[in-house]
């Protein structure tokens, strides 16, 4: 939970300038709320590789682990499992 | 380049007073800083301040014709002024200086309101026919000497610059909520929209006259892409490379005509250095070349410009603009651009002209305008490949051809395709709309907009987009796409941001003239009928011009890829990492400030601000809104909340 708490104020504060919770569903996807430029992505990753002290492969750069709140913490909870 | 101002009472009473032209004047001197002069009669009052470059001790303007019925103050250059005033005199006009200011006068009596398609220049004027009455305001074909005008009180007021418009109104202006939509979109307002609520350009390529309470408008110029494929130029390669390279050498000669010394900006680009090279062994004049080196790695072009400075050892002087410098001088930047902008690149360019001045130079050739007529944008490329891509839209591979565009963009597998169709796809369904090749840009700078305060821009029906389409050319529609495409560049961010906001103004904001020989109207309507073919040969850029100058230029300028003028935009603001921000910015950028002066939501701002300061905003839509929003608040400082102070009638 504290990893979605801390990804959804990343996402809100960063690409929504918002404080207001209900801006944004763990479901929704930033490239259809045209949120994440094209180099927005990169941010992202420099995000949660800082954050959570992974590191993201060139094939790992796609929506189905980066596009939303929920993808974002499936793919940081396999990335650092044990 | 020179001020030029008026005013005109439609009523035909109560003409302009004295104290009204000198106001106007004075708030143009950086534009002309060699003298002033008037003209003040019945209804019509005429002001200029001259920066003399022909005919330095004979050339103070108003100039009339031989029973002074025709009057002119005039801003720019006609570089066909030798041959115009040779066929002038032999029809029997009779001149009294040595000016090119002198051969508009007897060309409008030669040739009427056509007088202009004679002209070769860059040019603002306006002409005072006492006989009819009749007032002509004119600007050169694709938008390099500005002039601005509103209706007022019964009176037309127009002038160089907005700034000198402001003190006749005697009340602070208002920004234009649709203006600064459509320029969050396009980089500037549509024509003729300024940030300025009531207050127009004259188009580039139009000529208006007022004859008393009649205005009537009319282009004389415009870009003009072929509608049938046999319309292209047909000869051959080589021969179409030599016409070129004549038509240039031509252009560059005639703009070398002055009688001060004249330099030339050298980015190490192919179109400066083409330019440089072209004077270098087609001219006597002392060539003296002038550059900015950046701080930053990635913006710097030192080791191109060296290699030119090498080659044809030049006379060459730089100056080094860092972070600290752009952040430091954007803020008067603003005051010269006289509108939002989204980049600071405008800044390094005063600094540069500031080093022209200073080297005692008034004359500069620029290479501007090569790549919207000579097809040398990533933009072309970006829409080419878009083209491309729309044919098969389903197709898993011809979208990866982005890569070569933006190697940083990682599409190379099929599964990222869903990113490129966001960022890229947008309006492939209709590869054909006139606006297709821009759509992808105008959505991103269109991402500022969610900064807009919900208050101020309520009633706002945002119509950018329309209002664009609707400025467009009924035959755009029968165009090759990349004539399309270069069609929206050349009367959009060519004539709305880089030869104003970055041209011009930061030019004249140091009394220098700049001059492009690659818009000279014979190069561009030459290129126009150019098969885009000859422009972007696959994805090389600039074809045609590649091979016309490859014998004046060293390989690997000519094979250089092409890198895009860019300054620093956050670092120049928030150097110190999660520290303050220079003072104006700390100020404007205030929730208060942002709250007094209506435009942006406070708090979204401030969160802006805060990923800037962390060093988190590093995309081109965070810098983008964030050096919108600080321009427009700067804007916001110089022109209405201290209206009385800067723009006082006395």
């Amino acid at each position: 939970m504290a990893v979605k708490k801390k990804l959804r104020e990343y996402i809100l504060e960063n690409y929504l300038f918002t404080d207001d919770q209900t801006a944004l569903n763990n479901a929704d996807s930033f490239l259809d709320l045209g949120i994440i430029d094209s180099t927005g992505i990169m941010e992202v990753i420099f995000f949660i590789e800082e954050e959570y002290g992974i590191s993201v492969e060139d094939d790992e750069m796609i929506p189905e682990n980066l596009d939303s709140i929920d993808n974002l913490v499936a793919f940081i909870t396999k990335k650092t499992a044990p | 380049m020179c001020g030029i101002a008026g005013i005109v009472n439609l009523q035909g009473a109560n003409g302009p007073q004295e104290l009204e032209l000198k106001a106007m004047a004075s708030q143009l001197n950086h534009r002309g800083p060699d003298g002033n002069g008037y003209y003040l009669h019945d209804s019509i009052g005429l002001a200029h301040t001259r920066l003399s470059i022909i005919d330095l001790t004979g050339g103070a303007q108003p100039i009339h014709n031989e029973d002074k019925s025709i009057w002119v103050v005039f801003n720019g250059e006609i570089f066909n002024y030798k041959e115009l005033r040779i066929t002038l005199q032999k029809a029997g006009h009779t001149f009294y200086t040595q000016t090119d200011t002198e051969v508009i006068v007897h060309l409008y009596e030669q040739y009427g309101d056509n007088f202009v398609e004679h002209l070769n220049g860059q040019f603002a004027i306006a002409l005072w026919d006492v006989r009819t009455k009749k007032l002509i305001l004119v600007r050169d074909r694709v938008g390099i000497v500005p002039l601005f005008y509103t209706y007022h009180e019964g009176r037309l007021i127009f002038a160089s610059e907005i700034k000198a418009i402001l003190p006749i109104l005697q009340t602070a202006p208002s920004l234009s909520v649709s203006a600064l939509d459509q320029l969050m979109t396009f980089w500037s307002p549509v024509s003729p929209n300024t940030l300025f609520e009531n207050i127009y350009e004259l188009p580039p390529g139009m000529l208006m006259t007022q004859e008393g309470q009649r205005q009537r408008k009319q282009r004389y110029w415009d870009w003009q892409f072929p509608s049938n494929k046999e319309d292209y130029r047909t000869e051959s390669e080589s021969q179409l490379m030599g016409e070129l390279q004549e038509l240039l050498i031509d252009a560059t000669q005639i703009r070398l005509r002055a009688d001060v010394p004249v330099g030339a900006y050298l980015s190490g680009g192919l179109d400066s250095s083409a330019l440089v090279s072209l004077i270098h062994h087609h001219s006597d004049a002392p060539l003296k070349t002038f550059s900015i080196g950046f701080d930053a790695e990635s913006l710097d072009e030192s080791d191109y410009q060296q290699m030119m400075i090498d080659h044809l050892q030049l006379d060459h002087t730089q100056i080094q603009c860092s972070n600290a410098d752009v952040g430091q001088h954007f803020f008067d930047t603003i005051w010269h651009t006289e509108s939002t902008v989204l980049r600071t690149a405008p800044t390094p360019m005063r600094m540069l002209s500031g080093l022209v001045k200073s080297h005692n130079y008034k004359v500069v050739l620029t290479g501007e305008g090569a790549d919207e007529v000579l097809g040398g944008y990533d933009i072309f490329k970006e829409a080419k490949l878009r083209q491309f891509w729309a044919q098969q839209p389903n197709s898993k591979w011809r979208h990866l051809l982005l890569k070569r565009l933006y190697p940083y963009l990682d599409i190379s597998t099929s599964k990222a395709q869903q990113y490129t169709q966001h960022f890229f796809g947008i309006g492939l369904d209709n590869p054909n709309a006139p606006c297709f090749s821009h759509l992808p840009r105008w959505d991103t700078t269109a991402k500022a907009k969610t900064f807009f305060s919900e208050e101020r821009f309520s009633n706002l029906e945002s119509n950018a987009l329309p209002t664009m389409e609707s400025s467009l050319p009924n035959e755009i529609k029968d165009w090759h796409p990349f004539n399309r495409s270069q069609y929206l560049e050349a009367k959009s961010l060519m004539p709305g941001y880089l030869l104003c906001s970055q041209g011009d103004r930061m030019l004249m904001a140091n009394s220098v003239e700049g001059r492009f020989p690659f818009l000279d109207h014979r190069v561009i309507e030459f290129a126009n009928r150019l098969h885009p073919k000859l422009k972007m040969k696959a994805l090389n850029e600039k074809y045609l011009l590649k091979k016309s100058m490859t014998s004046y230029l060293p390989p690997k300028i000519v094979q250089r890829y092409k890198q895009p003028y860019r300054a620093p935009d956050i670092p120049a603001f928030f150097g110190n990492k999660n520290g303050p921000a220079l003072d104006y910015v700390e100020e404007l950028l205030s929730p208060e400030k942002l709250a007094s002066y209506g435009y942006f939501n406070p708090k979204r701002v401030t969160m802006l601000a805060k990923k800037a300061r962390r060093g988190g905003a590093i995309g081109q839509k965070d810098n983008q809104a964030l050096v919108g929003i600080l321009s427009t608040q700067i804007w916001h400082h110089h022109f209405i909340e201290n209206y009385t102070k800067n723009f006082s009638l006395n």
